[in-house]
């Protein structure tokens, strides 16, 4: 980012991503065809995560809530209301927009560890309140979207979210749609102001800028960006459960954006992915590399982390731009 | 009531850290148009005041008003919108930016705000020229030499097109012939915008100013012409004679 923009390139890899993802749904064997279909809509969730954490420095560990706020909206108006996929995940979406703009404004008189604790304390609430809910909610259990309502039917096309490739499909249609706005929101003049603030707000301010303002402005995007994904997630693959709006979940996408590189646009999504096979097979490899030991999966996915933040912090994408690739958005 | 009305204007007002008075009861203005040294020993409190006037900091009492209107109440940003742009002592530059993007934040701030028109590239390099930087726009700020990054901070400064341009100690850590084009750039600065510089070179000082408050244990012990002020008793005892 040296002043010079490049957006022929910029879009150009964007759009050479998009239709990788798109041949691949024709190439992989029916496992990992599942596996992309589900990791491009939680790199979703990674990359409004991304957009607040990386972008404009902000550090929340309770974005498990606008994921939930998104299953919720959307979930609980099919299964109670019997709304249509495309109302309930406008449902979602306000959701998390109302969620994120009331969060924001509560949350953003702290800063730094303050504010970590200060959204996870509104995540437990949140987590809490659905077990409170729970005659609506069933919480643990959860609730299973019936197959006949995930469909979506418009101008005389009628989809079924529920086969494999359709569901690929809307999963790689939502996960384009929000890269590009990601890119687009990056490459712009209140993205630049994320990256000001993140990197010193005291200058920022005093050039003008509205340091509130704008990280309110950026919560809300990342909090509607999350519940796209949770309200996609309740959707495509039917279940509505409490484990989403758990610690873990607000954890989870700190690690994949980490991973891949925070404030990078494609980080999001390989670290997704990476940390989905990482787990996926850490199982096996344990146990053939040290049997009798029962480690679990977790515990080598967190010595994994700890080796990549001592010696590649920047995550893969941050070290690939910072030592050969220095245009990458 | 005078015939113009000063650009800014404090009247009664007070800092005070604790029981330490920073800011005690300072009443002051500044003509538009005019460049105006302020001076004082270590800790007199002029960074304080200014912070007052730029809105980095709260009063503890007391009003300011700029260009008439009340402002004691107006947060930062809006003063900066409405043309007071301050330039941090302790050298405050977006290190991991390029000078480039550094000050392409300020130009896109007045292009904003409808106070400049144009293209963004070609206001930042005006601002990068002016302050001799143009070969230096690619380098990361936190890379170049202090006495460029103080030189980055004033570009910001004259980037945000301000009515008010606030210098608090400016030439800290430059070269002689960097502080003689600086003094250049000033006057230039000076024909469009009113200049308040806090200052400890006094061949600066004695340069650029048309007047001169000195202030002293967080009050104005004198105000003057440089002639008068270099004449005065009362800051030789404070100050001139310690330092200069
Ligand atoms: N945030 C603060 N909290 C407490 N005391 C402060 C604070 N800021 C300044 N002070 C004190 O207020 C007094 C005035 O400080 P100030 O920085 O305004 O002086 P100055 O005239 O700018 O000095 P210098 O010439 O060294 O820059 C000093 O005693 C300083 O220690
Ligand atoms: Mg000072």
């Amino acid at each position: 980012m040296s002043g010079e923009s490049s957006p022929a390139k910029h879009y150009g890899l964007h759009a050479a991503l998009i239709a990788l993802l798109a041949v691949l749904a024709f190439l992989l064997p029916e496992y990992h065809h599942g596996v992309f279909a589900r990791v491009m809509v939680l790199a979703v969730f990674a990359m409004g995560y991304n957009l607040l954490f990386g972008y404009a420095g902000l550090l929340s560990l309770g974005h498990a809530m606008f994921f939930s706020a998104g299953l919720y909206g959307a979930g609980l108006t099919m299964v109670h209301l019997g709304w249509g996929v495309l109302p309930a995940f406008a449902a979602g979406l306000v959701a998390g927009a109302l969620l994120s703009l009331a969060i924001g404004f509560l949350a953003l008189r702290t800063t730094g560890v303050a504010f970590m604790i200060v959204t996870m304390m509104f995540a437990q609430v949140f987590y809490l309140a659905l077990f409170y809910f729970g005659s609506w909610t069933r919480g643990d259990e959860g609730l299973v979207i019936a197959q006949g309502q995930r469909r979506l039917s418009f101008a005389g096309v009628d989809l079924d979210l529920t086969s494999p490739v359709t569901r690929y499909f809307a999963a790689l249609a939502l996960f384009s749609l929000v890269l590009v706005v990601t890119l687009a929101v990056v490459r712009s003049r209140f993205g630049r102001v994320l990256v000001a603030i993140r990197e010193n707000e005291e200058r920022t301010r005093m050039l003008g800028f509205d340091a509130f303002a704008n990280k309110l402005a950026a919560t809300v995007l990342s909090g509607v960006i999350c519940a796209a994904a949770g309200a996609a997630y309740a959707i495509l693959f039917g279940y509505v459960g409490a484990t989403f709006a758990s610690i873990q979940y607000s954890i989870l996408p700190l690690l994949w954006v980490l991973l891949g590189g925070a404030a990078t646009t494609l980080g999001p999504l390989v670290g997704t992915l990476l940390m989905f096979y990482l787990i996926d097979s850490s199982g096996d490899l344990l146990k053939a590399w040290l049997p009798g030991w029962n480690l679990s999966s977790l515990g080598i996915v967190g010595v994994a982390l700890v080796l990549l933040i001592l010696f590649f912090p920047k995550g893969i994408l941050g070290t690939v731009r910072e030592r050969w690739v220095r245009w990458l958005p | 009531m005078a015939a113009v009305t000063p650009l800014i204007a404090t009247s009664g007002l007070k800092k005070h850290f604790g029981g330490l008075r920073a800011v005690d009861g300072v009443d002051f203005s500044v003509m538009p148009g005019e460049v105006r040294a302020v001076i004082g020993p270590n800790g007199a409190g002029k960074t304080t005041f200014v912070s007052l006037i730029c809105g980095r900091i709260e009063p503890t009492a007391g009003t300011i008003s700029f260009d008439g209107s009340d402002i004691t109440k107006l947060p930062a940003h809006r003063r900066v919108r409405a043309g007071i742009a301050y330039t941090f002592q302790i050298t405050s530059v977006f290190s991991n930016l390029s000078a480039y993007d550094n000050v392409a934040l300020a130009v896109q701030r007045t292009l904003t705000d409808g106070r400049a028109v144009g293209h963004l590239r070609e206001g930042v390099m005006a601002a990068l020229s002016a302050t001799g930087l143009a070969d230096r726009l690619h380098e990361i700020a936190g890379s170049l030499s202090y006495g460029h990054q103080r030189l980055l901070e004033v570009a910001m400064g004259l980037a945000l097109k301000p009515r008010l341009l606030i210098l608090d100690e400016p030439t800290q850590g430059l070269s002689d012939g960097e502080i003689e084009n600086f003094v250049a750039l000033v006057r230039e600065v000076a024909r469009e915008a009113t200049v308040l510089i806090i200052e400890h070179n006094m061949p600066v000082v004695m340069a650029l100013a048309d007047r001169i408050t000195v202030l002293d244990a967080g009050k104005v012990l004198a105000e003057g012409a440089p002639d008068e002020i270099r004449a005065d008793a009362a800051v030789q005892a404070a100050y001139l004679g310690a330092g200069a």
